[in-house]
């Protein structure tokens, strides 16, 4: 492994440069974990409409950290870590359950939904003999409380008494489009994951990176439902850490040649042999009345939320190692959906997830950035289009979110 | 007991259809199903919970040419390939010339440098019909895992 976190320095251009070592310390990321994920950040655990029942439970994470997020017989949610508070066992061992109380399987210790320690089994031993000191404290090594937010349907936890409410950490102008989605209660229609083969920094830069989209993905420039040459632009919001991309349907550019800068320059996404033969895949409906067709929404460290067409799904990036990350998704829709509605939603959910005809190359390419960067730790990433700064910009050929990203991710680290 | 002749017809039928794949002749894949065919992939978790969203949902053989042509000529992914197992087949009758089929699969993915993994296991649960042809009407494939190792591009 490389050297400690500490004797690390930054490249002297600042933002624009990403020293690879960032992806290969294994010290650098039990500090992300403390500095980060357990420090004052929102992290998303999941949605509310997952959690519909009374005396209900699902587990989620904070980076590493194991989190139960429970929905209390008065409907109340809080979160709390998933470990016992005797010998740190799991206490909720499925993705999720239905319980008035949870116990831990090592020793029948068991919680409240809030996480409270309520029993200690044989804790006054069996007859006068056995059992604790009158004068011991489990309690005193309970399982951390996870402070939540349930923003507009968004449960997010925190474990700093210091991080601002939701709205001031994304900042107004990133504030208003996630409310331009989650307008509405919602319903999971369901989920999956991928294992990325990567850091899971280099999948929050390719989710920030609206560069790349319509140059990797194929499917988005042939179809025009997204080119750099359409109208849209990139907001970065909160101290650089989160962002929204979007596009505008403009008719113009649907027609032929117009936009056609793609082929002009001879490059490998403008191929223009290919034409689906069920086109029924891409039709789509205006639900919001903006004419936004896609809106990605990025939130510092590993949140995204996704509008692509009627395609509606939560992105939930885990570390699960210094070389590999979880990218667990759920797709929904609104409650008062129609079924024409649901089906229109299901079938464009082919353009995401793991064999998303529009999302399979990330996992992918920020496998190659990872295995290509192998030898290379005391070189740097060029991050210069749009200039070297931070700012939204109406322009999506830029990378002015990556820097946002790396300039939330350093004031963190304190590097 | 169900004719041993349906149940051969159907096991040929479940190994014509995973040669086809395994030996990189995807544009077979579509053959395999009726013209109203359907073809799914979902997990056992979204099944269980009765939960609509699947990885993979091709309505119609003109949405399966589609992803094979996506997959030739669009979608980036490392060289790879599937050796598929096919076992325990269970035939039961719908009705005329009509039958569900439900079989275990495992699939193995084998990158272009030798990466060998065992990427995919979970059933086929297929409505499948015909006379001298048999043919998927449809076909769900329910993944037992809900956790897919970096992409899905080619399908099961």
């Amino acid at each position: 492994m490389k050297a400690a976190a500490a004797v690390r320095e930054w490249p002297v251009e600042g933002l624009a440069r990403v020293p690879y070592w960032v992806y290969q310390d294994a010290a650098l990321y039990a500090k992300e974990q403390k500095k980060i994920f357990r420090g004052p950040t929102w992290n998303f655990l999941c949605l509310a409409a997952e959690l519909p029942e009374p005396n209900s439970w699902r587990t989620s994470n904070i980076g590493d950290m194991p989190v139960v997020v429970t929905r209390d017989a008065d409907g109340e949610l809080a979160a709390f870590e998933n470990r016992c508070a005797h010998r740190g066992a799991l206490l909720c061992l499925k993705p999720c359950g239905k319980a008035k109380d949870i116990a831990c399987v090592y020793h029948n210790w068991t919680y409240d939904l809030k996480g409270n320690l309520q029993g200690v089994a044989f804790r006054r031993g069996i007859k006068g003999s056995g059992g604790m000191p009158a004068d011991a404290r489990p309690e005193s090594n309970a399982p951390a409380k996870v402070r939540i937010e349930n923003y507009h349907g968004l449960v997010f936890g925190t474990l700093a008494d210091d991080t601002p409410s939701v709205e001031t950490y994304l900042g107004p102008d990133v504030a208003a489009k996630v409310k331009r989605v989650m307008k509405a209660p919602v319903k999971s229609l369901g989920g999956y994951s991928q294992m990325v083969p990567s850091n899971w920094k280099l999948y929050m830069e390719n989710v920030k990176d609206t560069y790349h989209a319509s140059l990797l993905h194929l499917f988005f420039t042939t179809f025009r439902i997204n080119r750099l040459s359409q109208k849209g632009g990139v907001i970065v919001g909160g101290d650089g850490g989160c962002h929204v991309s979007y596009t505008i349907s403009d008719p113009a550019s649907q027609q032929k040649n117009a936009g056609d800068e793609y082929e002009k320059a001879g490059m490998r996404s403008a191929s223009d042999g290919f034409a689906l033969e069920a086109p029924e895949l891409i039709e789509s409906v205006e639900e919001i009345g903006d004419g936004v067709t896609v809106q990605i929404v990025g939130i510092f460290p590993g949140f995204v939320l996704q509008q692509i067409k009627n395609c509606l799904a939560v992105r939930r990036i885990v570390p699960r190692g210094l070389n590999e990350t979880e990218l667990l998704w759920t797709a929904f829709g609104y409650d008062d959906d129609t079924e024409k509605l649901t089906a229109l939603r299901l079938r464009q959910s082919n353009l995401i997830g793991p064999a998303g005809f529009i999302s399979m190359e990330d996992g992918a390419a920020t496998g190659f950035v990872q295995r290509g960067v192998i030898a290379a730790g005391e070189r740097d990433a060029v991050v210069e289009m749009g200039g070297r700064t931070v700012e939204s910009n109406e322009s999506r050929v830029t990378e002015t979110s990556v820097r946002g990203f790396w300039q939330a991710w350093r004031r963190h680290i304190g590097i | 007991m169900i004719d041993i002749n349906i149940q051969l017809a159907i096991e040929n039928l479940l190994a014509r259809y995973v040669h086809a794949i395994d030996d990189d002749r995807l544009e077979e894949w579509p053959q395999f199903f009726s013209t109203t065919g359907r073809y799914r992939i979902t997990t056992l978790e979204n099944h269980k919970q009765g939960l609509p969203l699947c990885m993979v949902q091709a309505d119609s053989p003109a949405m399966m040419r589609d992803r094979i042509a996506a997959l030739r000529h669009a979608n980036i992914y490392e060289a790879q390939g599937y050796r598929h197992t096919v076992s325990s087949t269970l035939v039961k009758p719908l009705g005329d010339k009509a039958f569900e089929a439900i079989s275990n699969f495992t699939a193995t993915r084998i990158m272009h440098d030798g990466a060998t993994l065992l990427f995919a296991t979970g059933r086929y649960v297929d409505r499948i019909s015909g006379g001298a042809e048999l043919l998927f009407d449809d076909k769900l494939v329910i993944l037992d895992s809900r956790r897919i190792d970096t992409l899905l591009a080619i399908p099961l």
